[in-house]
């Protein structure tokens, strides 16, 4: 265990813990958007910037993001001081600029009392702010099928060569994680559409109804070593099934104690 | 030939050095990247196809010798006659004949060929040592660029070289190198002017191995060319410099990030590290001192980005070249998540001189906090461009007017740009300062790797700052926001302001948010994005507000702010009205022009055509 101060207040850290997760566990609210339970931090969004300082520094403070931090004895943190707060606010009046529309953005920049950006609206900025969630989930699977393509203000998330990525197995991580919806998908007639590659769903032997791809199913299968049948039920009718199961011992066990 | 004791180091010198001194006459071609562009190497080939056919005693197609860059591009194609050390600028193909007839056989000196001071027309330099440009320089990094041939390793042994490597393999102890190059003061020559030892040290002690030594030769700076001519022209000194860090931090494998537009330094360092490993200087075995290290250069991705540290140890291992925030430094945690050491060419090359002299000897040069020398790519509107190297501490006066050989066209000085495009400006009020690293820091610039772009009257600031911003928004890897889309509203701003469309307010904006550009970016890239911008109005505010309020460009270079008018010095040529793009100007043969200014877009061919000073620019 290790003793740091949060705005004032002595607390507990875990050793090698970031400092977002001493902060959060202290109930302290910071703004987060490339920040995700499941995944390694990337620190690109820089909203979870705090100032720092340790007792030896003599009164003199730096600025880091909380989520890339690691916890450290003796560290003074100060998750809202004014300039934390102006940086705060200016990042999110630039992220309004890049994504006008997007509901996450305005409803963050709002809590910050900004309605407006004060700078120019970029034309045909989407609603992707570049925080690199779907291509760490992608990555985690190990399949890596999109990425951070161009550079500066251009920088976009996109498939290889902007065609169909050959990697993709249609797992619909990227969109889960993605904090602003922008990772568009479809599913109709037994098919899913991602990164406008299209999959044939594989269905449920009991009840019919679509479950998964069957890229993911094979992936997986042979990934994590599991049954070949695991997914030709669908976990409804697993668990259906699973709870008749568990009827049955109940009522066997019944029969026993009588 | 391996050599496999220092002994034999020694007397394999002391034949170099015989053969290399046996040559006394010496026809010194630059084949550096200036010369080179002018057609050095064609003048080298005549060279040595005229002394093919010519029989001349005691001078041979031997005579003939290629080095690196004298530095002073400027002048180039530049030959050299040794041992008198005959200074000939711009020489073409068609003066070779000349040179060997006249000054070669007959000892006579070509006037034409020689060097004129600007200021006195009438002055002109035999001796190169004797040129302003040379006479106040002093040469480390640089020492053996103009004088050897970097494809020999015989000329770099001859001068001196891998005599500090034999001294720290047999006479020193690692902790004896890093305590040497600490007190040497030696600070990083790559940017950040952190100390080398220091770094070395910190290296040293962290308990995991595998540790690497990596030379950062990317030099992403647009007009910076000190760490290409050193790869180019003396890649065994940066070898050398490598291997002797190898040693006292206990490394074994190391790399050199070559940046992809550099090609020939690719060559050279190749062959460099070949003639090393074939001595056995390099490799299995150092000079039979049981000592293992070798070198793999890497050629890098071409992104300004991948000099910083974080990214270039990415790039070196495969990955795509961003940088990532960690908060565990490199020397702890670098390339492969093993400590590293990085250091910037110019370091590297100056660390032999430094244990062969010793540290007092180095810390004797420049000043207290920033030891030794500094090099520069110094460009801009100075008369002499070109490669130079100064004892730390030199102003800034001094490097332009002294060196630099003052003002093209003896136009007004106005301002000196540091510290390559994340760099600052200074004004004609601190043009009397030191050249080091914490006055420039403090007084708003940097030392950077060591460009400097010279500026005259006629530079709009605020333009400049633009151009700066442009390149920085284009090679932002993207990966944070700050950076991303606060430099690009830097820019949007900036431009704004050029054609003049922008308020008080904008500035205001501006200032405000390149403050958290600086602190809230992850790399050197975005905290040091906002410089052009914060410098230049730091120093030029009035500049600013005569674009915002007065719609006037003082530089006069904005084009949405100028006018271009005919004054009564027409005498009716008519030249500009055939170049005038959009028609705007009319007028009869031998009458006075007129031009439409609806018409007119501000491009200023007229003005370049005029011969007549009658286009006015208000
Ligand atoms: C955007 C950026 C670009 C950089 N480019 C270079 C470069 O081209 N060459 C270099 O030596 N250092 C460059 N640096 C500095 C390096 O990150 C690093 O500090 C340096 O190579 C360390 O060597 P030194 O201690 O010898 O200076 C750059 C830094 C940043 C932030
Ligand atoms: S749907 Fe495709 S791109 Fe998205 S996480 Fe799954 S494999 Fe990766
Ligand atoms: S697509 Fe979504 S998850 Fe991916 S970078 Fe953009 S905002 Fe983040
Ligand atoms: S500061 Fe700029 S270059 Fe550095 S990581 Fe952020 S976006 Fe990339
Ligand atoms: S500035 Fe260009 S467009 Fe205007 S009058 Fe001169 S040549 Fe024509
Ligand atoms: S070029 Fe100059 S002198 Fe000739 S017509 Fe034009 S303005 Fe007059
Ligand atoms: S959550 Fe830390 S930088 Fe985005
Ligand atoms: S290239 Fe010849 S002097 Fe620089």
């Amino acid at each position: 265990m290790l003793n740091m101060q949060i705005n004032g207040k002595m607390v507990k850290a875990v050793e090698g813990e970031y400092i977002l997760n001493t902060i959060r566990r202290e109930g302290i609210d910071i703004p987060v958007l490339c920040d995700h339970k499941a995944l390694e931090p990337c620190g690109a969004c820089r909203l979870c910037m705090v100032e720092i300082s340790k007792p030896e520094w003599d009164g003199w403070t730096r600025h880091v993001t909380s989520c890339l931090y690691p916890a450290e004895e003796g560290l003074i943190i100060n998750t809202h001081t004014p300039q934390v707060t102006e940086i705060r606010r200016t990042i999110l009046d630039l992220y309004l600029a890049r994504c006008p529309n997007s509901d996450v953005i305005q409803k963050m920049a709002g809590e910050y009392g900004i309605q407006k950006t004060s700078f120019e609206t970029i034309p045909d900025g989407d609603n992707c702010i570049m925080c690199y969630a779907c291509t760490r989930a992608c990555e985690v699977l190990g399949k890596s099928a999109i990425s951070a393509v161009q550079r500066g203000p251009d920088k976009a998330i996109a498939p290889p060569f902007d065609k169909e990525p050959p990697d993709c197995i249609g797992c619909l991580s990227c969109a889960h994680v993605c904090p602003t919806n922008v990772i568009e998908w479809n599913e109709s007639n037994g098919t899913r559409t991602i990164w406008n590659k299209k999959f044939e769903m594989i269905s449920c032997a009991k009840c019919g109804k679509t479950t998964t791809t069957r890229e993911f199913a094979e992936y997986i299968i042979e990934k994590r070593d599991i049954p070949k049948e695991y997914f030709d039920i669908c976990d409804d009718c697993k668990r259906t099934e699973l709870a008749q199961k568990m009827g049955r011992l109940v009522d066997g066990a019944k029969e026993v104690a009588i | 030939m391996r050599i496999g004791t220092i002994d034999k180091l020694d007397k394999f010198r002391a034949k170099c050095e015989r053969q290399f001194k046996a040559q006394k006459k010496k026809i010194i071609v630059c084949l550096g990247p200036g010369c080179l562009a002018s057609g050095s190497d064609k003048i080298l080939d005549e060279f040595k196809s005229v002394l093919k056919k010519k029989k001349i005693k005691g001078i041979t197609v031997e005579t003939v010798k290629k080095t690196g860059c004298h530095g002073f591009c400027a002048c180039g194609p530049l030959v050299v006659i040794e041992p008198e050390g005959i200074f000939y600028a711009k020489v073409k193909k068609i003066h070779v004949k000349d040179i060997i007839e006249k000054t070669l056989l007959k000892g006579e000196i070509i006037e034409k060929l020689l060097y004129t001071d600007p200021h006195k027309k009438s002055k002109k330099y035999t001796d190169y040592r004797s040129i302003p440009f040379y006479k106040y320089q002093t040469r480390i990094s640089l020492r053996n660029l103009g004088l050897i041939d970097p494809d020999e390793i015989t000329d770099y042994i001859a001068a001196g070289g891998y005599a500090a490597l034999a001294k720290a393999l047999t006479k020193m102890k690692p902790q004896k190198i890093i305590n040497e190059v600490s007190k040497s003061g030696l600070r990083g020559r790559g940017g950040g002017g952190f100390s080398t030892g220091r770094k070395w040290a910190t290296c040293a002690k962290v308990d995991d191995e595998p540790r690497f030594v990596i030379c950062n030769g990317d030099e992403g700076d647009p007009g910076a060319f000190m760490d290409r001519c050193i790869m180019e022209g003396d890649p065994h000194s940066i070898l050398e410099g490598m291997i002797i860090c190898a040693f006292a931090v206990g490394s074994h494998d190391g790399y050199i990030y070559v940046r992809e537009e550099y090609p020939l330094a690719v060559v050279n360092l190749q062959r460099a590290i070949e003639a090393a490993r074939e001595l056995g200087l390099l490799g299995e075995n150092i000079l039979g001192t049981g000592f293992s290290y070798d070198i793999k250069i890497i050629r890098g991705a071409g992104a300004f980005v991948c000099g910083e540290s974080s990214a270039l140890m990415k790039s070196v291992a495969g990955e795509i070249g961003e940088p990532r925030a960690k908060y565990i430094r490199s020397v702890v945690k670098g390339v492969y998540d093993k400590p590293t050491v990085l250091n910037n060419v110019e370091t590297f090359a100056t660390v032999p001189v430094i244990i062969e002299k010793g540290s007092k000897w180095f810390a004797s040069i420049g000043t207290e906090k920033s030891a030794g020398t500094k090099a520069f790519s110094l460009a801009g509107k100075v008369r002499n461009t070109g490669l130079i190297e100064v004892p730390m501490g030199m102003t800034l006066r001094d490097i332009i007017y002294k060196i630099g050989g003052g003002i093209e066209e003896d136009r007004q000085f106005k301002a000196v740009q540091t510290g390559g495009p994340s760099g600052g400006c200074l004004p004609e009020g601190k043009i009397d300062l030191p050249v080091d690293f914490d006055t420039l820091t403090k007084a708003g610039s940097m030392m950077g790797s060591g460009g400097m772009i010279v500026m005259d009257e006629r530079t709009c600031m605020v333009e400049l700052a633009r151009y700066f911003l442009d390149f920085l928004v284009s090679e932002s890897c993207g990966k944070c926001v700050p950076c991303r889309e606060g430099l690009h509203q830097l820019l949007i701003l900036c431009t704004k302001i050029t054609r003049g469309k922008a308020s008080e307010n904008d500035l205001d904006l501006m200032e405000k948010l390149s403050k958290v550009i600086q602190v809230g970016s992850l790399c050197g890239l975005g905290q040091s994005g906002p410089n052009p911008f914060m410098s230049t109005v730091q120093y030029f505010r009035d500049e600013y507000l005569s674009h915002i309020t007065d719609c006037k460009c003082p530089g006069r270079s904005c084009r949405a702010l100028i006018t271009y008018t005919i004054n009564d010095k027409c005498n009716g040529c008519v030249a500009c009205i055939s170049v005038c793009p959009e028609k705007a100007i009319t007028g009869e043969k031998k009458k006075l022009h007129v031009i439409d200014q609806d018409k007119c877009s501000q491009c200023g061919s007229c003005e370049v055509v005029c011969k007549y000073d009658a286009i006015d620019i208000t």
